[in-house]
């Protein structure tokens, strides 16, 4: 105690010479351990720890029932010959391209109707409500809308002249209807945050283009897409991060059905861990997602240079 | 000033350089009437529509969940509840005898959707008090104390922003299963309970707005330096605690993949789990879609009466979270 106000009269005196005052401040470096002491626990265990054992687990058969056999790349060499690993990929890929092409369209035009129209804190509410149900209940209610014979999605194709889909059984629209189950639900939260963005460009910016007699569209191009880039990469990944892990939707509407054809990556590391018990060759399909997704970073990092921004 | 800095978002699609607009916007309509741009009125018909996308689907739970299964077949057009029926909702909650249940159209089985929302609240709240405590906590170390290995200590919490949940999930599965924890809420909890790195990187951005010096002025007042974290720090911060709480209940609330993992029956099931437990069994002649949608309503009000409480805060702390 003394220290410090010690420190603080001579702080006010003299001007410090930097140096010396830092070494007689209070060292606090117990009670911060102590503090960091539960999160540290939290880190290791059910961070690292498992980050670790992940990466070994893949070079292992294990079922649970035995001890873990080490058996080296055996479960990467079977992954690269097995045919639903490679579809699951192309699933996977599919379903991204259309979840996060169409979201960041509908988000992007979202966000900007929405700097140009009202910032009303009613409507930016109600475009977030999908975003707080559970990716389960917007799963199962358009399970529902869009239901072959009972639906209300289909009653409409009917009443516009068009014939039923089969959204979620047909093998051709399963992927595209459960990324616009997605693109639902997440719509409103990636046009917030490109809302966000909006917000940061200063308006003076338009007001000048205005005066210049600048047309809306030009100052879209001009002014709102180049500025907003280094937001909207960061948005990009990741929504593209969220988007490769996509699990809940499937697994309550399709299962993975039909055929393979939503058999995503991460419907096939499930199943493989808890219907064939396959710890070891589903652990190697998980290091590949993490493969996947850090290229997938490291790319679109570098592609939109989220990291830089043109404000200045 | 506000006038000038509301102008663009207001009269965005007006005539180029006209600046009698902010004055006209408290005018009546007749000089309004002029700044009506076609282009206006197209977006807010695209913006109604998309808003209109948005809710139709909670308006159709709603509509569903208040019907009755044999009437839904025959009139699955009606915009309204047809043959208006609490059958859903009693099924869901166990109050209709299992004969009624499966002449409604139900599947008979028994699910204890109390249990569940009990089980739902337990985690959620279990997960949030904890971890958003020990978050604080460390938040507190890595922005208000000094010590030597600070900066790096905080660049490995930031690492492991960078570990895919995912992955993690199956190693975790075992270890839960090595500690005898599987099938109870607390291994549904525990790797949730001691941190999250964004809620410290979260609150760690919030500590360090607190002036220095009113930390200090506690600190001459005798006060310890824990005292200042619980009696300055936290009562200072109470905005954002609140905002990183609601965020975390409501991320606890809404996963799916992990509490289906862990549990396996009644004793640790969570609603997410239960939905889709109960949209999988499907009775003779189709689902129990009344059931099923009243079911799903059950399990998005709490969220939903949460983001009413307290839809501002959750809004506006977006723009932060996503962009990290």
């Amino acid at each position: 105690m003394a220290i410090t106000t010690q420190n603080l009269t001579r702080q006010g005196a003299v001007p410090p010479p930097a140096t010396p005052t830092r070494n007689k401040q209070p060292d606090d470096t117990k009670l911060a351990l102590l503090l960091i002491l539960p999160a540290t626990i939290g880190l290791v265990t059910f961070y690292f720890w498992p980050l670790l054992r992940g990466i070994w687990l893949s070079f292992t058969s294990w079922d649970l029932l035995s001890a873990a056999k080490f058996v080296g790349a055996d479960n990467y060499v079977r992954m690269v010959q097995d045919p639903v690993f490679w579809n699951a990929i192309g699933a996977t890929l599919y379903f991204v391209a259309v979840n996060i092409g169409i979201q960041t369209i509908v988000a992007l035009g979202l966000a900007v109707l929405m700097q140009r129209l009202t910032g009303s804190i009613l409507v930016r509410s109600l475009i977030l409500t999908p975003f707080l149900v559970s990716n389960v209940v917007a799963a199962l209610v358009f399970f529902w809308i869009l239901d072959f014979q009972l639906g209300i999605g289909n009653q409409m194709l009917e009443w516009i002249g068009l014939d039923r889909i089969g959204f979620f059984t047909s093998e051709d629209w399963a992927i595209p209807t459960v990324a616009l189950v997605n693109v639902w639900r997440h719509m409103g939260y990636t046009a917030l945050l490109i809302f966000a963005g909006l917000q940061a460009i200063p308006a003076s910016l338009y007001e000048a283009a205005r005066v210049d007699g600048a047309s809306e569209i030009r100052m879209f191009k001009a002014i709102t897409v180049p500025l907003l880039r280094p937001i909207l990469g960061l948005v990009l990944i990741i929504s593209v991060i969220g988007s490769f892990q996509v699990f809940d939707t499937i697994s309550v509407t399709t299962g993975g059905g039909p055929v393979n054809a939503t058999r995503v990556l991460q419907v096939y590391i499930y199943d493989n861990a808890f219907a064939q018990f396959d710890f070891g060759y589903a652990s190697a399909l998980s290091v590949a997602m993490l493969a996947i997704l850090m290229i997938v970073t490291f790319v679109q990092y570098r592609i939109t240079r989220a990291g830089q921004t043109d404000l200045n | 000033m506000t006038q000038l800095t509301n102008a663009p978002s207001t009269t965005a699609a007006t005539q180029p350089g006209d600046l009698a607009v902010p004055a006209a916007r408290n005018e009546p309509s007749v000089r309004r009437r002029k700044t009506i741009h076609p282009g206006r009125i197209v977006a807010w018909i695209v913006m109604i529509i998309l808003l209109v996308i948005t809710i139709f689907p909670f308006y159709w739970m709603l509509r569903t969940a208040l019907s009755s299964n044999g009437a839904l077949s025959a009139n699955a057009a009606s915009l309204l509840p047809v043959d208006f029926s609490w059958g859903g909702f009693q099924r869901v909650f166990g109050l209709q005898s299992i004969d009624d249940a499966i002449a409604d159209g139900g599947s008979g089985a028994q699910l204890d959707f109390w249990r569940y929302l009990l089980n739902s609240v337990i985690v959620a709240t279990g997960i949030t008090v904890c971890q958003v405590f020990f978050s604080a906590l460390a938040a507190y170390a890595f922005s208000r104390l000094k010590w030597r290995f600070r900066n790096i200590a905080f660049g490995v919490f930031l690492m492991s922003l960078m570990v895919p949940v995912i992955f993690t999930l199956l190693p975790n599965f075992l270890l839960i299963k090595q500690l005898g924890l599987i099938d109870t809420m607390l291994g549904i909890m525990l790797p949730s309970l001691f941190m999250a790195p964004f809620a410290i990187f979260f609150l760690r951005q919030f500590f360090l707005n607190v002036p220095l010096e009113v930390e200090e002025a506690a600190l001459v007042d005798g006060a310890s330096k824990i005292r200042v974290f619980f009696s300055v720090i936290v009562p200072m911060s109470a905005a954002p605690i609140a905002t990183i709480s609601i965020l975390t209940y409501m991320t606890a609330w809404n996963d799916y993949f992990w509490p289906l993992m862990v549990s396996y029956t009644d004793e640790s099931r969570v609603m997410t789990v239960a939905l889709g437990a109960f949209s999988a069994q499907s009775p003779q002649g189709g689902p129990d879609w009344a059931g099923l949608m009243a079911a799903t309503l059950v399990a998005a009000t709490p969220m939903i009466i949460l983001f009413v409480c307290f839809a501002k805060r959750i809004v506006n702390s977006i723009g932060f979270s996503g962009i990290k």
